[in-house]
């Protein structure tokens, strides 16, 4: 396989690998031209709304929808009376128990705005007024609404998550210096601009639903199980999505509850979610909780770690926000112990969450290292270097590449970190205290196998074609300059077509795994497509190479020639004209010979069974960055501004740096959201999110966004991924919170522990 | 959303009449009517729409004062040159209020109207409790999430804030609103809750704003608006204040202080008490701080909210400050 030379970051704005090429979907979004799943001009259709618990706990006794029925327009009103007749589809690793009935609708409530009806009318706003009219009667039950509810208690030891070596207790009572803190994060939401819903249709036993999907065909899976019709008749298509952050990554009750409506009507049907329904009818990030001991050496050496985590899950399935996924990996300890807890409340069941686990896991270690720095009195950015951690002390395996140590030193250099004045509240500009800190943030490189399938046209303009998706993080544009590339053809020559489970496998568009995963298998595909082209070419009785007595040939600016340019020099059009092709196609995966049977092919793309962690091999493989920050808090009004940002970042190779920049800018800018505003309030009495909306759930505007710079300091690392890069878009966020609580505590010494950190915390 | 008939008046009286109806509701830019009938909190049968009537969005600003038609949008306002020069504060309140798609849509007649922000409020579905939408039906955010709820002029019924900016402003430079001919300072436009929160203002059925006016002043001509929050833009106050100053020919001595606070109250709130014990002083910083604390004064906490008996006074202060150069 041929490795492309790596291009110096942001020295080509051409469509090659690594230039700095505009998202092709750029203009069809700005100009409205992308159709979204709610805008699926589809014929014939109905509108079904939702209708939420308004307990947290108990059972529905009985659903009146004698109002609803009669209201006009209304089709039918679904409740848990109805058996919709769908069966329990696997989890993420593709186990499923036997023919368990599954009720979307259920009749026990386990959380406070849970999906118990539905109402299905000709109109939306016939079918959002009957929803209203549905009255639905309780028996309640004593709920437990989050973490700190004392019927709580402290959760369940979940081992699997739990890491140490040496012996962390002892080593830290021996320690010279020893910190203590209890960190906290609360539940967070991803309101992508795009809200979820779905279109569905069946024609037959075919069900074609249009939903934002981050993993079309995982989704697809969960379809065909959930009515018990084979994979190939589920057909999932969603081109574009606006936003998903971890949300979009499969189907919820609601999506079973408009697919089922759908078949019981033999009308296609469409449900919005509304804005406040997001809140509870999928999961956000959950709330979490965390002790971190510390000890070191009176010059800065760590001696110990000691981490006990907890986050919250639903009463009904589990899913750990890992607080101890950073702990063990960023710096150099001989004694560490982590372990994590489980509290069941009655919530939603939380979900992924750009940079599950790792995101809160920094919060916490990256706080807890600044507070040490503290206590001893030493330069936050030199405690880092001194405990560089030369390997994986976790795994003991060394690091595939790790640029920490320049992301840090790169970072304090453009920032200017030597000109801090170490003391808490040293440093003003009028009435506004100034702080900086830093944050370290990790995230580990996932590899999967996925297809892709290459077609050179008549007219030698390409096309490639996967059922990965887009959710605005660039896949369009780095499949088609992957393929420009070995295909020697710009860029705006190719055609990129994607979303839809039924073009070829591709693995989830999350834990910043899907690029690195499709580039290799559209660069596979390409190369093959290629050495065909090429192959034909010296070969075909029609083709003008075949007497040149050249045994290669090649391509570049959509020309194929001999090299050294002695001969005939044909675009591809000319060339497949002249051996009388419309088309080559070629299909190909990155599954490994001997595990590429169909079975190989569902498993590895409709589940995560087959993903590989950061260890699989000899190596520990992941994406590094180090913020710094600067902030202004108001002396009297305790009102916090980030004023400047400089991040570096080791994400290996650079695909694309304008659209890798932006993945970054984001994941800082949902990091400032979550270190200063965001947080679902929570009222207690009801177990209910009550700032359910965009007007009371704030997310930073504009205003709230400094210039941010950001830095690439990665090297290509190809034990990562075929084309050397490391994962992007999760990593931007982790450490951001902690930098900006950091820098809050160096503006104010003040040491805001609890997320956000709201004025309330600091008058 | 119900279905409901949509009405465009032809004149004033057109649509006073119209809305003599039950269940008829004026339609202006809509951002908060329409907010509110998704909410399911509005259910109107009838919209009356007054955004076609001559003559009520004009500005005009003059040595006596302002006079600003109902129409006028909050934009058009806060951009007015006039409205800058003679009144900052005001044309302060309204920039720094909503977003720019709001202020472009929405008029000053429906800012002054606007709502409660109050959650409880604003899911009927789920909160039947609700002493303003359903009276006698009792109070949710009491006992529950008071973060944005108000500190000054509450009642056992009710401890909604009244959320918007404009009014403090206007409140604070003695301006009134125009029913037609019957005027009403805009401190007496709003009350408070008491027992009977659902009673919001003293305007009469069928009555429409047909302009504000704001009289000239020296203190309004040196006034500023201060809104703190958590959110640089697009967030109400935590805790607001508009401070216009007057002083004597010495430069120092104040002839005429105007204090109003927003975010903290249920009705725009007027701190007459500040004023007072400021109004013929020299300031300084510790008696403006300690004058500032008298904006308080039966300030009650519901718990989530007891941070803003904290910050309003210093809010206060520095917008006091900041007029009289000590800031
Ligand atoms: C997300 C969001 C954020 C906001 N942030 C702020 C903020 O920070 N600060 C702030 O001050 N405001 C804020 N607002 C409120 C906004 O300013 C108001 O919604 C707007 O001013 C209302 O004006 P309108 O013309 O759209 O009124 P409408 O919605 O048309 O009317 C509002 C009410 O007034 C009545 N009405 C309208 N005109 C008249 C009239 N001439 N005579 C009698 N009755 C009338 C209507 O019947 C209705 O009951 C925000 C609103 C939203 C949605
Ligand atoms: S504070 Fe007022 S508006 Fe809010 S729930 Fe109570 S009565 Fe209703």
């Amino acid at each position: 396989m041929t490795i492309m030379e790596t291009r110096k970051h942001g020295d080509a704005a051409d469509g090659m690998v690594g230039g700095r090429f505009s998202r092709l979907d750029g203009k069809l979004k700005t100009t409205g031209g992308a159709t979204y799943a709610l805008e699926q001009p589809v014929k014939n259709l109905v509108h079904a709304v939702l209708v939420q618990s308004t307990i947290a706990a108990g059972r529905v006794v009985a659903v009146d929808a004698a109002k609803a029925k009669a209201a006009p327009g209304v089709l039918s009103v679904f409740t848990p009376e109805d058996d919709l007749g769908l069966l329990v589809a696997s989890d993420w690793f593709g186990n499923r128990p036997d023919n368990q009935p599954f009720h979307p609708l259920p009749r026990e409530v386990s959380f406070n705005g849970q999906a118990i009806a539905a109402v299905v009318a000709e109109t939306l706003e016939q079918a959002t007024e009957a929803a209203k009219l549905v009255k639905v009667s309780y028996e309640e039950t004593q709920s437990v609404t989050g973490l700190d509810d004392p019927d709580a208690g402290e959760g369940r030891l979940v081992d699997m998550l739990s890491v140490g070596w040496g012996d962390a207790e002892a080593a830290y009572a021996a320690a010279d210096i020893k910190i203590e803190a209890e960190y906290r994060t609360p539940r967070e939401y991803h309101v992508p601009i795009e809200p979820h819903g779905l279109t569905v249709k069946w024609e037959g036993d075919f069900l074609t639903v249009w939903e934002p999907s981050q993993w079309t065909h995982g989704m697809a899976r969960t379809y065909a199980e959930w009515f018990d019709i084979p994979y190939e008749n589920v057909r999932i298509v969603s081109p574009f999505i606006g936003g998903g952050f971890g949300s979009k990554a499969m189907g919820y009750t609601y999506s079973a509850v408009a697919a089922a409506a759908a078949r019981k009507l033999g009308r296609p049907v469409k449900l919005a979610v509304t804005r406040p329904q997001t809140f509870t009818a999928y999961g956000g990030r959950a709330a979490t909780r965390q002790t971190i001991r510390i000890g070191a050496t009176k010059d800065g050496v760590l001696q110990a770690i000691v981490h006990r985590g907890a986050s919250e899950t639903s009463v009904f399935a589990d899913f750990p926000e890992q607080t101890g996924a950073a702990t063990p990996l960023l710096y150099a300890v001989p004694n560490l112990s982590t372990q994590h807890r489980l509290v069941p409340v009655n919530t939603v069941t939380p979900g992924a969450l750009r940079a599950p686990g790792k995101n809160p896991s920094a919060f916490g270690l990256e706080s807890a290292i600044e507070e040490l720095s503290y206590a001893i009195g030493m330069d936050p950015l030199e405690l880092r270097l001194r405990n560089y951690a030369d390997h994986d002390y976790q795994s003991g395996k060394p690091w595939s590449t790790r640029q920490l140590r320049e992301a840090l030193t790169v970072g304090a250099e453009v920032f200017g970190w030597s000109r801090r004045s170490h003391e808490p509240r040293s440093m003003r500009d009028g009435r506004q205290l100034v702080g900086w800190g830093i944050g370290c943030g990790t995230f580990p490189v996932l590899k999967a196998a996925s297809e892709a399938l290459i077609r050179i046209l008549g007219d030698g303009s390409v096309e490639v074609v996967s059922g990965a998706i887009d959710m605005g993080q660039g896949t369009y544009t780095i499949l088609a300059q992957t393929a420009a590339e070995v295909l020697g053809v710009p860029a705006e020559q190719v055609d990129v077509k994607l979303g839809d489970s039924s073009l070829p496998g591709a693995t989830v568009a999350g834990g910043s795994m899907l690029a690195g995963a499709i580039t290799g298998a559209v660069h596979k595909a390409a190369t093959a497509a290629r050495d065909e082209l090429i192959g034909l070419a010296l070969n075909d009785s029609n083709s003008p190479f075949r007497d040149t007595g050249a045994n290669t040939l090649v391509i570049a600016d959509g020309r194929i020639s001999v090299p050294r340019g002695e001969g005939p020099s044909l675009t591809l059009a000319e060339l497949m004209s002249a051996i009388g092709r419309d088309r080559i196609e070629t299909q190909r995966n990155t599954l490994p010979e001997g595990a590429n049977g169909p079975e190989d092919h569902k498993r590895s793309w409709t589940t995560m069974a087959n993903v590989q962690g950061p260890t699989a091999g000899d190596l520990s493989m992941h994406s590094w960055c180090a913020h710094f920050v600067e902030v202004k808090v108001d002396e009297d009004f305790g009102t916090v501004r980030v004023s400047r940002v400089v991040s570096a970042f080791d994400c290996g190779r650079i695909y694309n740096p304008k659209l890798a920049e932006s993945q970054w800018r984001g994941g800082i800018i949902m990091g400032i959201g979550q270190a200063l505003l965001e947080e679902g309030l929570i009222d207690e009495r009801f177990g209910r999110v009550i700032n359910n909306n965009m007007g009371d759930y704030l997310v930073p505007t504009n205003a709230d966004i400094p210039h941010i710079q950001v830095i690439s300091v990665g090297i290509p690392d190809n034990d990562a991924s075929v084309l050397g890069g490391k994962g992007v878009g999760e990593v931007g966020i982790v450490g951001v919170a902690p930098a900006i609580a950091n820098a809050v505590f160096h503006a104010t010494g003040k040491r805001v522990r609890d997320l956000p950190i709201t004025l309330e915390k600091l008058i | 959303m119900r279905d409901f008939s949509y009405f465009r008046a032809a004149s004033t009286e057109e649509a006073s009449r119209a809305m003599l109806d039950a269940g008829a509701m004026l339609l202006a830019g809509g951002t908060t009517l329409l907010d509110l009938a998704k909410c399911g909190v509005s259910e109107p049968d009838t919209l009356v729409d007054i955004t076609h009537l001559a003559g009520l969005g004009d500005i005009a600003v003059d040595a006596n004062g302002a006079t600003i038609g109902a129409l006028a949008k909050m934009g058009e306002v806060a951009d007015h040159p006039g409205v800058k020069a003679a009144f900052p504060a005001v044309a302060q309140s309204l920039s720094l209020a909503a977003s720019a798609q709001l202020r472009n849509m929405a008029t000053i007649g429906g800012n002054l109207l606007q709502r409660t922000r109050c959650s409880y409020f604003r899911e009927p579905g789920v909160f039947p409790a609700c002493n303003k939408r359903n009276p006698g039906s009792g109070c949710s955010a009491i006992g529950g999430v008071t973060r944005n709820h108000a500190v000054l002029g509450t009642s056992r019924a009710c401890i909604a804030v009244n959320p918007g900016d404009l009014a403090v402003a206007l409140v604070a430079f003695d301006a009134y609103v125009e029913m037609g001919r019957r005027r009403v300072a805009i401190e007496d436009l709003y009350m408070l809750p008491g027992e009977t929160p659902d009673w919001e203002t003293v305007l009469k059925n069928g009555e429409i704003i047909t302009g504000i006016g704001i009289p000239a002043s020296v203190a309004a001509k040196n006034s500023t608006y201060l809104k703190v929050r958590d959110r640089q833009s697009y967030e109400f106050a935590a805790a607001s204040a508009a401070v216009g100053i007057e002083f004597e020919a010495d430069g120092k001595t104040v002839r005429d202080i105007r204090v109003a606070l927003g975010g903290v109250a249920t009705k725009p709130w007027r701190a007459r008490a500040v004023e007072q014990s400021l109004i013929g002083t020299v300031l300084d910083v510790e008696a403006v701080e300690k004058a500032s604390r008298l904006s308080m004064e039966g300030a009650v906490s519901h718990g989530g909210n007891s941070y803003k008996i904290e910050l309003a006074p210093r809010v206060v202060a520095r917008a006091i400050l900041t007029m009289g150069g000590l800031a």
